[in-house]
């Protein structure tokens, strides 16, 4: 952006450990940054990395349990520094004490978080919480506080904000609570916001529309930002400079656009590398379709689903919330379909339906000849052992107190294969080396292995019963980018090698495209698109589909700044057709 | 990468199966458990606690080798023993009114309160636990009905209902073992709806667990997935309420008992009737009678809710204190062994696996993430 301005933050040989119940940790290593002003600096990572703790720093915000050596030099905007800080214009914020840290904080830094939800309180409308940071920093009217709270609440994009100023968290929808938490940010008007995850938790086309704001908040206020992410797409769209961490350690630091054109370091290449791409997956599709037998079209579909329709009940006097409305799609054996949307689209919905979770009210779904249409589980309980189920959060979805041979031999246990899980062990190690993870693991709890490792050996337990059917709701959107490259590639190779059908539902359409032979786009309960990766992806038809797929960051800044273009273009016509029909 | 030089290494490659270093069967057992893991102010609360609970249970079990005279002895070798005598080497802690050794009845007092406590907590777990897990896992009209049998029970004040169930099941007065059981019934109808609330409201909470949903889409019946997958995993919280409620029993005992629905003096020794008899003592300057039992019920109410306050604060990890680290100690957790792993790294061999070390992620994760998901979870307390 610039090389006249002043720095705003500059970390020097921080380091940060961490006391646990196993000892010490080290989460920084001796990292050293600088932010100007104006400037936008990401700190790309994988979970562990040390990222948010670097970040965490610059606010005074470590926990009791840390202890932190270095300097973190942070400039006054207004040059006033901290109560009690004396004439100087520069702070460290390590050396502050409490009360100089809640000076500083809000009005010379101030924090974006990762869930808008949860960031912002649901039992006081927007406008006060807007207005707390004000009452912390300098004495308001109750009238200025409001007048400024709307001011920046128009500034930040949220329409009509008079009104909008009296609502509640709940009143507004994932995005624009984003934007609220970030008029929150901006209202002392900061030289530099942290912002953690920003848009992790929102849906792409949100995602797209989050990081335009963030743009304009360097533009317009001049508000330099520190940007925490694991999307390197994100990295490509609004980053000026970028340092990637491993392990505590700042490995590598350049301008966006040199690095990702010329990465350095070995790390950062494979970081790179791993980031799947939308069309990586065409010839592998086309390989496989080449592969099939010829009849293989008309043999019976595990799954058909004609009319689908899935309603929760509502509360008494309110309609129920309908997830699913009328969709048709099928499944043959041995293949794999696609499932994208956003959430709230009923994509995890139709998932749940097919493995029994959830009732089906309308229409037929038929699972591997069952109509799931008023079954009974008593009838389903044989056709389960045909099904596998992975399931999007590692963390959980294993019993924390039953070792993973245990988890894993739980079906072969269920459906009589063998008797406890002792005597299932042979064909548990058996499993876990299909998913290659060493056989001394089954005797790990869960807790002891890393994401990765467990998504694989939910991966095991799917595969357990040798199903003609898996279904896998968003298996690696809880992962970091290079674990799900792992994570995808051995999906992909059971795949191949055990040749059961799925259902791969995620939102991320890249990962989509990578495995799915065929992907369907859901839009509210509605499936607007269906067919092959290079028909959906190649030339997408549905007005939905095409922005998702120009909401998609790249991870390329140049080619991302023309996809930012045309994707303001397809806007402008969306808007314009509305406002004409 | 770096792995902590402290932790063994496991070797996947090698043919025997390394198993992950366990530690001692003593050391995980509950209570040591905790005591070793705490440290400063947790850990004196801890041990103080243990203390005095520890003397609280040698003196119930030994109570007959301990004391020197039975509880309802009135007569010595040398006759009657007197009332109302001031502390002395025959009598350590002086006589009641009623002739007993004050010193005897409270080390026996010790055996009973002991007794209620087991036999009311008993009670109340087993069917706690089972109405709570039956009543969070199915649900439905069931799950109302009891919900607002338990506020209902809740209404009233605890001693009140205790004085009621004991006049319902032994007409108030009665001797040692109907003393005991009316005593430990009245308590645990009133526990029951506490370890129903608690046990209701994890199952609830794990019954939306993914791996919940991973037993039934598996085809685990109701059955097995209660058991193994759900109670195994509500009963966190379970010595926590098992304390606090194990000192309340011992005061709802002592409040019976000084109301005159406790045990017969000759059936068993009983701190609250000796308070009760102990009354018109105090304003005659006799303090030993008041004193002796006061203290005892103190104390054992203490100890045991000390051993709990301890044993909550040490399972949250939030609230666990530990030792502070030096600044830069320690080694930087090893977060993936490929980095990047990427497409191309060798898929066929166990070499090219992400994180073969004791050490992943997690370990350095969960404090970033708990900072702030702080104020997410409030800490589940019983009123």
């Amino acid at each position: 952006m610039s090389g006249q301005q002043k720095t705003i933050v500059s970390i020097e040989n921080l380091e940060v450990s961490f006391s646990t119940d196993a000892g010490a940790i080290k989460a920084v290593d001796r990292v050293s940054l600088e932010v100007a002003a104006g400037e936008v600096l990401a700190i790309v990572g994988e979970s562990g990395s040390g990222k948010t703790v670097t970040a965490k720093s610059i606010l005074g915000l470590l926990p009791e349990t840390a202890t932190a050596r270095g300097a973190i030099i942070l400039s006054s905007r207004d040059g006033g520094g901290a109560p009690g800080a004396g004439s100087s214009h520069n702070n460290d914020v390590l050396s502050l004490s409490k009360k100089q840290l809640r000076g500083i904080r809000g009005s010379d830094v101030s924090m974006v978080f990762q869930e808008p939800s949860t960031a912002l309180n649901p039992v006081y409308t927007v406008g006060w919480q807007i207005a707390e940071g004000l009452r912390a920093h300098g004495k308001y009217t109750r009238a200025e506080a409001k007048a400024k709270a709307i001011d920046i609440l128009g500034r930040v994009g949220i329409p009509d904000p008079e009104t909008r100023v009296n609502y509640y968290p709940h009143q507004f929808s994932g995005g624009q609570k984003q934007r609220v938490v970030i008029a929150q940010a901006l209202v002392l008007d900061p030289g530099l916001i942290v912002a953690d995850e920003p848009t992790t938790a929102l849906d792409v086309t949100v995602q797209a529309e989050i990081l335009d704001l963030l743009r304009r908040c360097r533009d317009e206020f001049g508000t330099a930002i520190v940007l925490i992410t694991h999307n390197m797409g994100v990295v490509a769209d609004l980053a000026d400079r970028v340092a990637v961490m491993y392990q505590g350690e700042v490995v590598e630091q350049a301008d966006a656009v040199t690095l990702f054109s010329d990465p350095q370091n070995d790390y950062t290449k494979k970081l790179l590398a791993s980031v799947p791409h939308i069309g990586q997956g065409a010839l592998q599709t086309v390989e496989r379709a080449s592969a099939r037998a010829t009849d293989w079209q008309n043999a019976t579909p595990v799954v058909v689903a004609s009319g689908l329709r899935i309603e929760y009940p509502g509360r008494f006097g309110r309609g129920g919330f309908v997830a699913v409305d009328g969709v048709d799609f099928e499944i043959r054996a041995g293949e794999v379909l696609g499932l994208v949307g956003e959430s709230g689209s009923g994509k995890t919905t139709i998932g749940r339906a097919i493995g029994g979770l959830t009732r089906v009210t309308g229409g037929s779904l038929k699972v591997l000849d069952h109509e799931m249409n008023g079954i009974r589980e008593r009838v389903f309980k044989k056709v389960r052992s045909d099904i596998g189920f992975v399931f999007q959060d590692p963390a959980s979805s294993f019993n924390p107190l039953l070792t993973i041979a245990d988890c894993v031999a739980e079906p072969l246990v269920v459906h009589g294969r063998a008797g406890n899980p002792r005597e299932a062990r042979a064909r548990v190690d058996e499993l876990l080396e299909a998913v290659q993870l060493p056989k001394s693991y089954g005797d790990r709890y869960p807790h002891e292995l890393s994401g990765g490792q467990r998504q694989r050996a939910s991966l095991a337990r799917a595969i357990a019963l040798e199903p003609a059917l898996l279904i896998a709701d968003e298996p690696t959107s809880a992962l970091d980018v290079s674990v799900q490259a792992r994570v995808l590639e051995l999906f992909a190779e059971l795949q191949r090698e055990f040749g059961f059908a799925a259902l791969f539902i995620s939102h991320d359409l890249a990962v989509v495209d990578l495995l799915a032979d065929r992907i369907a786009v859901l839009y509210k309960g509605k499936l607007v698109e269906e067919g092959t990766g290079s028909e959906v992806l190649g030339s997408p038809k549905h007005p939905y589909t095409q922005r998702l797929l120009a909401s998609l960051p790249v991870p390329d800044p140049v080619e991302q700044a023309s996809r930012r273009e045309a994707l303001r273009a397809l806007r402008a016509d969306e808007a314009r057709a509305a406002g004409t029909s | 990468m770096t792995n902590s030089p402290t932790r063994t290494k496991s070797t996947p490659t090698s043919t025997r199966l390394p198993r992950p270093a366990r530690r001692s069967l003593l050391s995980r057992l509950p209570v040591v458990h905790q005591l070793r893991q705490s440290v400063g102010l947790q850990r004196g609360m801890l041990v103080a606690g243990l203390i005095i609970t520890g003397v609280f249970i040698i003196c119930a079990v030994f109570a007959q080798f301990i004391a020197p005279y039975g509880f309802a002895q009135l007569r010595g070798p040398d006759g009657q023993f007197g009332a109302q005598l001031p502390p002395s080497p025959e009598h350590l802690w002086g006589t009641t009114v009623g002739g007993y050794d004050v010193f005897s009845r409270v080390i026996w007092g010790a055996q009973t309160a002991l007794e209620v406590m087991i036999v009311a907590i008993v009670l109340s777990i087993f069917l706690g636990v089972f109405l709570g897990l039956v009543s969070g896992y199915f649900g439905g009209w069931l799950d109302r009905i009891l919900v607002v049998l338990a506020d209902a029970i809740y209404a009233f004040p605890s001693l009140l209902l205790a004085i009621v169930m004991s006049i319902v099941i032994s007409g108030g007065q009665s001797n040692l073992y109907g003393g005991i059981l009316a005593a430990a019934i009245s308590i645990t109808v009133v526990y029951i709806p506490q370890y129903f609330r608690v046990i209701r409201a994890e199952t609830v909470r794990i019954k939306g667990e993914a791996f919940v949903e991973s037993a039934k889409v598996i085809g685990a019946s109701n059955a097995r997935i209660m058991v193994r997958h759900v109670l195994r995993n509500s009963t966190r919280t379970l010595p926590l309420i098992f304390t606090l409620n194990a000192s309340e029993a011992v005061l709802t005992l002592a409040g019976l008992g000084f109301l005159g629905f406790g045990i017969e003096p000759t059936a068993a020794a009983e701190w609250g009737y000796d308070l009760n008899k102990s009354l018109s003592d105090v304003t005659s300057g006799i303090w030993w009678t008041a004193v002796f039992p006061g203290l005892a019920i103190v104390l054992s109410v203490l100890g045991v809710t000390l051993v709990g306050e301890s044993l909550n604060d040490l399972a949250d990890p939030r609230l666990r204190g530990r030792r502070a680290v030096a600044a830069a100690a320690g080694d930087v957790a090893a977060t993936s062994v490929v980095p990047g792993g990427t497409l191309e790294a060798g898929l066929g061999g166990l070499s090219g696996l992400e994180g073969c070390g004791d050490f992943d992620d997690s370990g350095t994760r969960t404090h970033t993430d708990t900072s702030h998901t702080d104020t997410s979870q409030p800490e589940r307390r019983q009123p």
